[in-house]
């Protein structure tokens, strides 16, 4: 029988399994994460009394529903947590758990590996106390812990406001929410808003700031820089008069939207497009996920779209499986409609909290762009500046070392794509994106030599 | 880690919820430091101070940035030689970890 293999265990990976298991199917399901949930439906590590309920407030419920249907699946297939896939060779994966290195074939594969928080920088981001808006999230959701006792929230995004409600509530002081995005350009998207999913229009609402009368919440900022000696002490900007403010905190969690990791959809195989609403490069498949022979693509890791279009991909993307293996298939039609839906109404929050181009473009020479090797901006600038000087990414990387990390760009790769369309006239398009290498995290030398 | 960076003393994170488990002892930098079983090496080491790491490349202090496995800034060393991404290891009792590499001597 097929053998069927599904990498990453949030909403779209359990939602893509609960159907190839109810069909019969054989699956595998590996996942980094040492507990299922993904990102957003994180569950706390045992023994934390975290009432996640209250933290999740209309998303509880979904929360809940998922954590019990994994939970009926997990006899039912060959789950195993604590794995990182690191390769893709043909169809072979190169997976790494507890330190020993295996390999796992697959007649087909499921790649549902989510995002992370994309960064734009600023000067001061890399002192101890700045974290992404996701850190923020996982500090809470896994540990039980705020970042900061008095946190800003900067960037632009509707999880802004989500995740410092979150921090409100638990006792954190929300010192203020600074978005780039004018609150003009907000207003221009709102007619594709209209088919919003719960979730963002509680953060919407939030971001009105009825919900914030003690912190102000600003719209249209420009990052100044985030001081401190030595750690976070305060984030100085520009409001969207004109003036300059300072607020005095301990903590900012930065976030820009999110950014699918494709790395190894890129190593399987898949075609990776620009796309200008995103000003990504995401990969290329078709409305039921597929993305090459034998590979199909699910949930933010293939397009963003909240935890909602990520099960309903999932569900699809099974369902073409089944169809491409001869199987009967489930007609997920009404997944496909809420899919259809809710990335639409993503495409319209990505022009309502815009990625700060110019911003970024404006960054001056001596703020540090790759936070693995140190690389600033200037660096980048005078490489493109050259007589016959780089006009591409994997270029710059080449003779600058930015993208060239442990991390392997997922930080700096959208803020680099901007510096260099900004510093040779181009876009997002011209500039390219930084190509996935094998392994695509680091490993250590004892298991890359094991048998 | 306060021998390392005079601005640690503060902690970076807050606790807001109650964590039980077992009490384990693990070393930082020499110190011993308590913690309870199923924390990550990296909420150690933020609610005991304000940095994870010194850059091993330029040295500077750094915190963390993602917590969820993506930016490798939070790898850490052992006193046994290896290294850690503090972020997404639970810490053991006994484990020993170093915040700088081994070799190297921050700028007093």
């Amino acid at each position: 029988m097929s053998r069927i293999v599904i990498v990453g265990a949030g909403p779209a990976g359990i939602a893509a399994a609960e159907v190839l298991v109810a069909a019969g199917m054989d699956v595998t399901l590996l996942d980094e994460n040492r507990q299922p949930g993904g990102q957003g439906y994180r569950r706390p590590i045992p023994g934390l009394s975290l009432d996640m309920s209250s933290l999740l407030g209309t998303e509880a419920g979904k929360y809940a529903a998922l954590h019990r249907r994994f939970e009926a699946l997990r006899g039912r297939l060959d789950y195993r947590p604590g794995t990182l896939v690191w390769a893709v060779e043909g169809t072979t994966l190169h997976v790494a758990r507890e330190g020993r290195a295996t390999t796992v074939d697959y007649d087909a594969l499921l790649l549902a590996t989510g995002a992370m928080d994309r960064i734009a920088p600023c000067p001061g981001w890399t002192l101890p106390g700045v974290f992404t808006l996701g850190a923020a999230q996982v500090a809470l959701k896994d540990q039980g812990c705020l970042i900061g006792r008095r946190t800003v929230f900067l960037g632009s995004s509707p999880l802004l406001a989500l995740a410092a409600q979150q921090y409100r509530q638990l006792g954190g002081e929300v010192v203020a929410i600074a978005d780039t995005t004018p609150f003009a350009a907000k207003l221009g998207a709102l007619p594709g808003m209209l088919r919003a999913p719960r979730t963002l229009l509680r953060g919407l609402a939030y971001l009105g700031g009825a919900l914030f009368a003690g912190s102000p919440v600003l719209n249209g900022v420009t990052p100044l820089a985030i001081e401190g000696d030595g750690r976070v002490e305060a984030l100085r900007l520009r409001d969207a008069s004109g003036r300059e403010r300072r607020f005095a905190c301990d903590a900012v969690a930065l976030g820009y939207g999110l950014k699918p990791e494709t790395q190894l959809a890129e190593l399987a195989g898949a075609t990776l497009v620009y796309d200008r609403d995103f000003r990504l490069w995401l990969p290329k498949a078709d409305a039921q996920g597929r993305a090459a022979p034998a590979l199909y693509l699910a949930g933010d890791g293939m397009a963003i779209g909240g935890a909602d279009a990520a099960e309903a991909s999932g569900a699809v993307a099974a369902d073409a499986i089944l169809s491409d293996v001869g199987r009967a298939t489930t007609s997920p039609t009404r997944a496909r409609q809420r899919l259809v839906r809710f990335r639409g109404f993503q495409r319209s929050l990505a022009r309502a909290f815009r990625w700060p181009v110019e911003q970024i473009r404006a960054l001056p020479d001596d703020v540090t762009l790759c936070r693995c090797e140190s690389v600033t901006i200037g660096e980048v600038r005078r490489a493109i500046a050259q007589e016959l000087g780089p006009v591409e990414v994997n270029r710059v990387k080449a003779m600058t070392r930015c993208g060239m990390g442990r991390c392997q760009g997922r930080v700096c790769g959208p803020a680099l794509q901007e510096v260099v369309a900004g510093a040779t006239g181009g876009n997002g398009a011209s500039a390219g994106r930084l190509r996935a290498q094998a392994p695509v995290k680091p490993l250590a030398l004892s298991v890359a030599e094991a048998p | 880690m306060s021998a390392l960076d005079p601005v640690s003393d503060r902690p970076q994170f807050c606790r807001v919820a109650t964590l039980t488990g077992a009490d384990i002892v693990l070393g930082v930098d020499g110190a011993p430091v308590h913690a309870i079983a199923g924390q990550s090496v990296l909420s150690i080491l933020l609610l005991n101070g304000s940095l994870v790491r010194h850059s091993e490349f330029t040295g500077e202090a750094r915190a963390g940035f993602c917590l969820m496995g993506a930016c490798q800034d939070c790898w850490v060393w052992t006193e046994a030689g290896e290294r850690l991404r503090a972020c997404t290891t639970i810490a053991s009792a006994g484990m020993a970890i170093l915040t700088a590499p081994p070799a190297f001597k921050p700028a007093s």
